[in-house]
């Protein structure tokens, strides 16, 4: 019998949580309470390792060690480090809502020019001025996950955003988490609600200002798509390369309505994207599909959790990671169809493009079906180009590079097409045409 | 001086000699047409002069324009002006065919110092050229070859073939799996491009083609050599006895 003993990590960042100044971690009261019950989960559990299922490939506490102390409220050189690393990260059009190692930079945000349709708050603000009556909610989640629970226990902002029902606000809602301290955690808690018959897009980016090094991400977002509503979710991960990123979206669909969703990641040492997605009313869509582009010692895992609650709905998953070095993706995609979700159809592919041998690709694909009358399917392949059609290029004059480059591009562009924005379509493939070029 | 000499080749692939000392001298204004039986060497030969990895040349050498081919990544030949169409063209899903054209144009014309063609001016060119091979356009926006038919995937060749204008093309069986109508078009479009400085070697295992790509030259290959050449009759004297006599011969 194998005794597994959650011993908890005591790094400096479990201790110092113990000596966050107040006022840090927003909330009294009820908020409190729920922080304190989520942090003695953490504790107890400590960093997830390769004997969780769920954290096979991604054993946190052999990568990433520790979680180290909150960074500390920025100031005015480190907002002007920030509003730098804004240049390239915010998208032409979008309106930007900036959150800088942890904390809503208003003076970076674009949040007057939001429409009346538009809501935003900061998490802080709701937590703070709400009193003991402050909705713990905000910070509540259905997820048994202990790196959600940390995030629960350490969220020191976030943006709240809600579009009201009907509405369809023309520009992207850009929110972009700027890492400008070294060697410290940021954590963030934000919430969209697309209210019903609602339709629109957010942008989610995640950058390094300059000089930030060895620092970590933990980010939490609550979706809920309303009924008959339309999101567009694009996730655009290039965190400085010795970085850790962990982050979870904890997604709701009503009915007949449709979440496209996209994750790109191109940065970080240790990367986590997870997504859990429920489908809880009958006639909704989901597409949700993402890159991986690797390299160096990079380590990228994109998990995603489908739950199919309700009959009729879709759910359509393509994943593509392009591994160079001694990179290594891990792509895990659970679909679970509940008892009585009849007529759901369900399926999954994943491919790795493998340009090293020393690159490696986990593909954990895994069905669990509770209902008989369903469609679901999964593929997973991983292999090198393909000689034939690289010869063929060649023959036609492209470089080896070149040929390679346009081989690439058509493999990754098979997940980037399925974003419907034109604008962001065209700026994922951009951002994938630099790592490309970057690499040559 | 010759457009390509190919002298004396050997050539192996894994362990197998495939080419035991073949020689072949094509000239500008010349198309020649190999012909023979299947596993005589014939796509051998044209792999191995377009640079296709896996072939190992023990011996002989070839010459494009007196320069050593042997020694040119498969780019730098396209560059310098061979071409060779695939008997089997590849698919290339999520290339843009007319993103391939303009890139592979362009590699072509950066690689001899040449300025890179205008957008309208290379518009206008593909357009022109896809209308002569009765192309439409909207598979020029569709990816490389896919969901082709096998003439559309030839045309697709030919097409190539007009728009790179290379001094030397090379068509391995291009009349395999086309009908009658595909195969007259095809060689339509490879006629137009006949030119006093350019050279063709048409390699095919039936007469057929060469009633409508007529050569100057026919050499028939069996067993890795070259085992007769002779004028166009030649190839209507096999069709009539057959490639049997020269298996003996080898």
């Amino acid at each position: 019998m194998n005794v597994v003993i959650a011993k908890a990590e005591t790094g400096p960042g479990l201790r110092s949580i113990l000596a966050i100044p107040r006022g840090r971690l927003p909330g009294a009261g009820r908020v409190a309470e729920v922080r304190r019950q989520a942090f003695d989960a953490y504790a107890h559990a400590g960093l997830p390792h390769r004997r969780i299922e769920e954290w096979k490939y991604t054993d946190l506490r052999a990568l990433m060690r520790e979680v180290l102390p909150l960074a500390p409220i920025p100031d005015v050189a480190a907002l002007d480090r920030a509003r730098e690393a804004l240049a390239s990260a915010a998208m032409q059009g979008a309106q930007k809502l900036v959150l800088v190692d942890g904390v809503f930079a208003p003076e970076l945000s674009d949040i007057g020019a939001l429409g009346a349709d538009v809501s935003v708050r900061t998490l802080r603000d709701i937590l703070e001025n709400a009193g003991l009556e402050a909705p713990a909610d905000l910070l509540l989640t259905n997820i048994s996950d202990v790196m959600v629970s940390l995030n629960t226990a350490m969220a020191t902002d976030g943006i709240v955003i809600g579009v009201a029902d009907g509405a369809a606000p023309v520009a992207p809602i850009q929110i972009i988490h700027v890492a400008v301290a070294s060697k410290a955690s940021a954590f963030t808690r934000s919430h969209v609600r697309i209210g019903n018959g609602a339709r629109a897009t957010l942008v989610e980016s995640f950058v390094a200002a300059g000089a930030a090094r060895g620092y970590q991400v933990h980010d939490a977002v609550i979706v809920s798509v309303g009924d008959e509503a339309q999101l567009e979710h694009v996730r655009l991960m290039a965190d400085a390369s010795d970085a850790v990123n962990i982050t979870s979206d904890i997604i709701t669909i009503g009915a007949r309505s449709k979440l496209n969703l996209f994750n790109m990641t191109r940065g970080g040492a240790v990367s986590r994207f997870q997504g859990f997605i429920k489908m809880a009313g009958e006639g909704s869509e989901l597409s949700a599909n993402g890159v991986n582009l690797l390299k160096g010692t990079q380590h990228g895992d994109t998990t995603l959790v489908v739950d199919h609650a309700v009959p009729h709905c879709t759910s359509r998953e393509v994943f593509r990671a392009v591994l160079d070095d001694r990179a290594h993706s891990v792509f895990q995609g659970r679909i679970i169809v509940r008892p009585g979700a009849q007529k759901t159809d369900g399926k999954m592919m994943t491919r790795a493009l493998l340009l090293s041998d020393e690159s490696e690709a986990d593909n954990k694909p895994e069905l669990e079906i509770f209902a008989d009358d369903v469609t679901c399917g999964h593929g997973a392949t991983s292999g090198a180009l393909d000689e034939t059609l690289l010869f063929y290029l060649r023959a036609r004059g492209l470089s080896e590079k070149e040929a390679q480059a346009l081989l690439i591009q058509a493999f990754v562009g098979e997940a980037i097409e399925q974003i419907g924005n034109d604008e962001l379509r065209e700026f994922a493939s951009s951002l994938a045409q630099h790592w490309l070029e970057a690499r040559a | 001086m010759p457009l390509l000499e190919v002298k004396n080749l050997q050539v192996r692939v894994e362990e197998r000699e495939i080419l035991h000392g073949l020689t072949l001298t094509v000239n500008v204004g010349e198309i020649h047409a190999i012909m023979g039986p299947n596993g005589s060497g014939k796509s051998t030969l044209s792999h191995v002069i377009a640079g296709k990895p896996g072939y190992e040349v023990t011996g002989g050498e070839i010459l494009f324009r007196g320069e050593n081919l042997l020694e040119m990544a498969p780019d730098e030949r396209a560059a310098k002006g061979v071409f060779l169409a695939f008997q089997y063209p590849v698919e290339i899903p999520g290339v843009a065919t007319m993103t391939f054209l303009r890139t592979a144009l362009n590699a072509q014309r950066k690689a001899r110092g040449e300025s890179e063609y205008s957008t309208p001016d290379f518009l206008r060119k593909v357009r022109e050229v896809a209308k002569s091979l009765n192309i439409p356009q909207d598979m020029l926006k569709r990816g490389v070859n896919v969901g082709f038919s096998g003439g559309e995937k030839k045309r697709n060749e030919v097409l190539q073939m007009a728009l790179f204008e290379p001094s030397l093309c090379i068509l391995d069986e291009m009349d395999s799996g086309l009908d009658i109508d595909a195969l007259r078009i095809a060689a339509d479009g490879v006629n137009a491009l006949r030119s006093p400085d350019r050279g063709m070697i048409v390699i095919t295992h039936y007469q057929r083609l060469l009633n409508y790509i007529v050569p100057d030259v026919v050499h028939v290959m069996s067993r890795g050599r070259v085992v007769k050449s002779g004028g166009k009759d030649l190839a209507l004297e096999l069709e009539a006895s057959g490639y049997a006599q020269f298996d003996d011969a080898a």
